[in-house]
């Protein structure tokens, strides 16, 4: 298989979960900004942070709002249009190996998203975001479903777990951050936050199923760090990580870098967690999960891999 | 809308296929030739080719015999059976995926294959000789292009001019002593063949740098088999699904490592390129990896590698679908960016086959075309079976003045374009026309050929409801590699204006399904 055609479906798989994740955020957002009393004071800076478009966003020209500077804007390579135009670009390039049903369902997303997105971002609600990911669970069932689970398939889910991994340790961090900034105005309101944070990864079912208690913040973040079973738990984005690789060609040359995402997470002491050893915690999380896409690149994707 | 609510009010059903706002994926643009909602009327009484030969129907009013089941199933079919088969075949090359690209289109990247449900038949005997014809061609032409890469004995021999060699922009110098396998240069030829007003066939010219239109040849017989199936059971029309396997063993034959399971890659430039479809689909059907220039890479041991997740993977045979100008920044267009650098190396040493062989253009070429007989006879020793169309050199002053005193008469073409562009067709030009194409001719003879104008054969083509005679050509396709293979048939090109001569699919033209019958 092509590299050129491994790295694109492999971005394209990034990009999609990349939307699908900044889809549900702002869904999740939009209802709780209706929950919280007035003196909460979050807006829209928030979930830019998340998705770290907040310095993008300072330097970008002043009549866009964070909200469309999120979703639409061209001058943000991250935003949710943006990140779809990328998805779709690599899915047509790569028909052949992709079934075409996914390249329809992709370019018709791309299409609705151009379509309707315009409007979320002048009233916030979500109904646009809540369609979006619908239809990414579409592609992602497409995928599953009826692409052969050979190596090109294996580059779809290291780019969706290594999105993901790293979407759950934003939100972790950023909740983390957002404690510590305002510890007393908001301590009636942790597990308003905490239910926040799960419902933005999808978990809160999940969690009320496994975690029989109060929503603890030290609770969700075990959940989310350490469950082997709920898809969006960093553990499990780890463990679907180890097993695409073992079934790609010469993945001795990741071993190192797998084995140092693997240690951070195991080692982490739970219990010990200040906010900001969490803090610190997800930093280097962030650096080996880079560290490991990095090796990946240069392994199999690098189209512009020397001769011997 | 008369017309319509009639069909309505009759409870003719509308087809999907027309409604172009349903078509689902909404790049694919259907063209002109769409059937409208109204059925096709047969009138052989009215079908009239003028002094043209008809491929179908006979000069006494009577089907030719190897049209015969054709015509009758044809007759037997009504009017809405018919439009009910054109709109499904159009309907299937949407729905597969079946397209071209037109490069005045601005926008729009793919166009839906315009495909006529007509098929055009030839006689088996008829084509056997043909076939023959073309395989002996092939092999003069190549013979002919070694010896110009090596020691040009037919031009020592006095029987070729030296001036025509040097003055030739695809002659290539990088090229000279390589040695490629079997000593094939042309692996694969397409060779557009015409038939005259008499029934005689003739070469039209020789395809040799980089051929296309072989995918549609084998999607046209697809379309057919799902429009008349009832036609094969009940003839024998030979089959031509074979090629992709025979392109495939010819393409293994070539590989410069003995064993059994050669690294054979199709070299596109990319998507945006207007036969990319075909490049996609013969890789696809001979299981070969599709690759573009960035993916090869050559090593320090001037092989031939492809970037791959299993690591470099090295490539045996290329089969190049590029033009070899833009194949090797390193020897040839330094700004190419389509090619990979030290190709031309690799090729040299031995290491990688490519397919044509770089250097093979010097033979396309219409002032070369005019030698090919002569060919035959010098490295084979064979009378040709097959004639060239009588053909004047503007380089000759006599033939020069003749030209120009009868443009009128004559089609006068460049000696390197394709595709139909730059040339002049005299009976249908306007006097202006002349005027200035006599100038262009004057400022570079050498360039410009002149042919008499060959009265095209035509078969019945759905035009307007109706079926009505066009002008059609044929390309065959000749592989050479250790052995020769010719396809059965070909691809018929139609010229879908009346009276136009003008085939190709680049302006317009649209194609049918090609029948050997025997």
């Amino acid at each position: 298989m092509l590299s050129r055609v491994a790295e694109r479906v492999y971005w394209m798989s990034r990009y999609l979960e990349r939307v699908e994740s900044a889809a549900r955020l702002v869904a999740v957002y939009s209802e709780l900004l209706l929950d919280l009393p007035e003196e909460a004071q979050l807006d829209w800076s928030l979930p830019l942070e998340i998705l770290g478009m907040g310095d993008g966003y300072q330097q970008s020209p002043k009549d866009e709002t964070e909200l469309s500077f999120m979703l639409t804007s061209p001058n943000n390579v991250a935003s949710i249009l943006s990140s779809l135009n990328y998805a779709r670009e690599n899915a047509r390039t790569t028909r052949d190996i992709v079934p075409s049903e996914a390249w329809r369902t992709v370019n018709e997303l791309h299409l609705y998203a151009a379509r309707n997105l315009p409007t979320v971002a002048r009233r916030p609600g979500s109904k646009v975001a809540l369609e979006i990911v619908g239809r990414c669970h579409e592609i992602t069932g497409i995928l599953e479903g009826t692409m052969s689970h050979g190596p090109a398939y294996q580059f779809v889910r290291l780019g969706r777990s290594l999105e993901r991994a790293d979407m759950t340790s934003r939100i972790i961090d950023v909740a983390a951050t957002i404690m510590i900034a305002n510890r007393e105005e908001l301590e009636r309101n942790d597990s308003t936050i905490w239910r926040a944070v799960l419902r933005a990864l999808s978990a809160y079912q999940m969690y009320r199923q496994y975690v029989r208690r109060r929503i603890l913040a030290e609770d969700v973040v075990v959940f989310l760090l350490k469950d082997k079973d709920f898809p969006r738990s960093i553990t499990h984005c780890v463990n679907v990580l180890d097993d695409a690789l073992s079934n790609l060609p010469r993945a001795e040359a990741t071993a190192e870098a797998m084995q140092q995402v693997r240690s951070c997470v195991a080692d982490v002491a739970v219990e010990k967690l200040e906010h900001d050893t969490l803090h610190q915690f997800v930093d280097d999380l962030q650096l080996d999960l880079g560290t490991l896409h990095g090796v990946i690149y240069e392994t199999w994707l690098n189209p512009m891999r020397a001769a011997q | 809308m008369a017309a319509r609510a009639s069909a309505q009010a009759s409870g003719w059903q509308l087809p999907d296929g027309n409604n172009n706002e349903r078509l689902r994926n909404k790049n694919i643009k259907q063209n002109q030739k769409s059937a409208s909602t109204r059925n096709i009327t047969i009138d052989w009484d009215n079908y009239d080719p003028g002094n043209a030969y008809d491929d179908i129907i006979g000069p006494d009013g009577k089907p030719r015999p190897a049209a015969g089941e054709l015509a009758k199933r044809l007759g037997a079919l009504s009017p809405k059976d018919l439009k009910d088969r054109q709109v499904a075949a159009e309907k299937a090359i949407v729905e597969t995926g079946i397209t071209f690209t037109v490069y005045s289109e601005g926008q729009n990247i793919d166009r839906a294959w315009p495909f006529d449900i007509v098929p055009r038949t030839l006689d088996k005997d008829e084509w056997m000789n043909t076939e023959a014809g073309l395989k002996q061609r092939l092999r003069a032409l190549n013979h002919f292009i070694d010896d110009v890469y090596h020691d040009q004995r037919i031009v020592k021999d006095g029987r070729f001019p030296r001036e025509i060699l040097e003055s030739s922009k695809n002659f290539l110098p990088a090229c000279v002593g390589a040695n490629p396998a079997h000593k094939v240069w042309a692996n694969i030829c397409g060779t557009d063949l015409v038939r005259d007003k008499d029934g005689t066939i003739y070469v039209l010219e020789d395809n040799l740098r980089v051929p296309s239109g072989v995918s549609y040849m084998l999607e046209n017989r697809s379309i057919t088999k799902q429009v008349f199936p009832e036609l094969f059971s009940r003839q024998k029309i030979l089959p031509v699904d074979d090629y992709p396997a025979e392109l495939f063993n010819m393409l293994v034959s070539l590989s410069p490592r003995p064993g059994d399971d050669p690294e054979v890659v199709v070299l596109t430039p990319g998507i945006y390129n207007s036969a990319y479809f075909e490049h996609s689909y013969l890789a696809r059907r001979m299981g070969a990896e599709l690759v573009e220039g960035n993916d090869l890479v050559v090593g320090d041991d001037d092989c031939v590698y492809m970037r791959a997740i299993e690591g470099l993977v090295r490539v045996d045979v290329i089969y190049s679908r590029i033009n070899a100008t833009f194949l090797d920044p390193e020897v040839f267009e330094k700004d190419s960016m389509l090619g990979v650098p030290g190709l031309i190396r690799s090729w040299r040493a031995g290491n990688v086959a490519i397919a044509n062989a770089p250097g093979t253009g010097v033979a396309d070429d219409k002032v070369v075309y005019i030698f090919v007989p002569d060919m035959i006879r010098y490295y084979l020793d064979e009378e040709p079976i097959l004639a060239n169309v009588p053909t004047y050199q503007c380089a000759d002053p006599k033939s020069l003045g003749f030209v120009l005193e009868n443009l009128e008469e004559l089609v006068v073409k460049p000696a390197n374009e394709s595709g139909g562009y730059g040339m002049l067709v005299g009976p249908q030009s306007t006097l202006k026309e002349r005027t200035e194409f006599k100038e262009v001719v004057k400022n570079n003879p050498r360039n410009y050929v002149a042919q008499p104008v060959i009265t095209l054969s035509t078969v019945p083509t759905v035009v307007n409801r109706k079926l009505e005679p066009r002008h059609v050509d044929l390309r065959p396709f000749i592989l050479q590699g250790d052995s020769l293979y010719v396809t059965p048939g070909g691809l018929t090109r139609v010229a879908l204006r009346r009276g136009s001569l003008v085939v190709n699919s680049s302006q317009g033209g649209g194609s049918k399904d090609t029948w050997v019958v025997g």
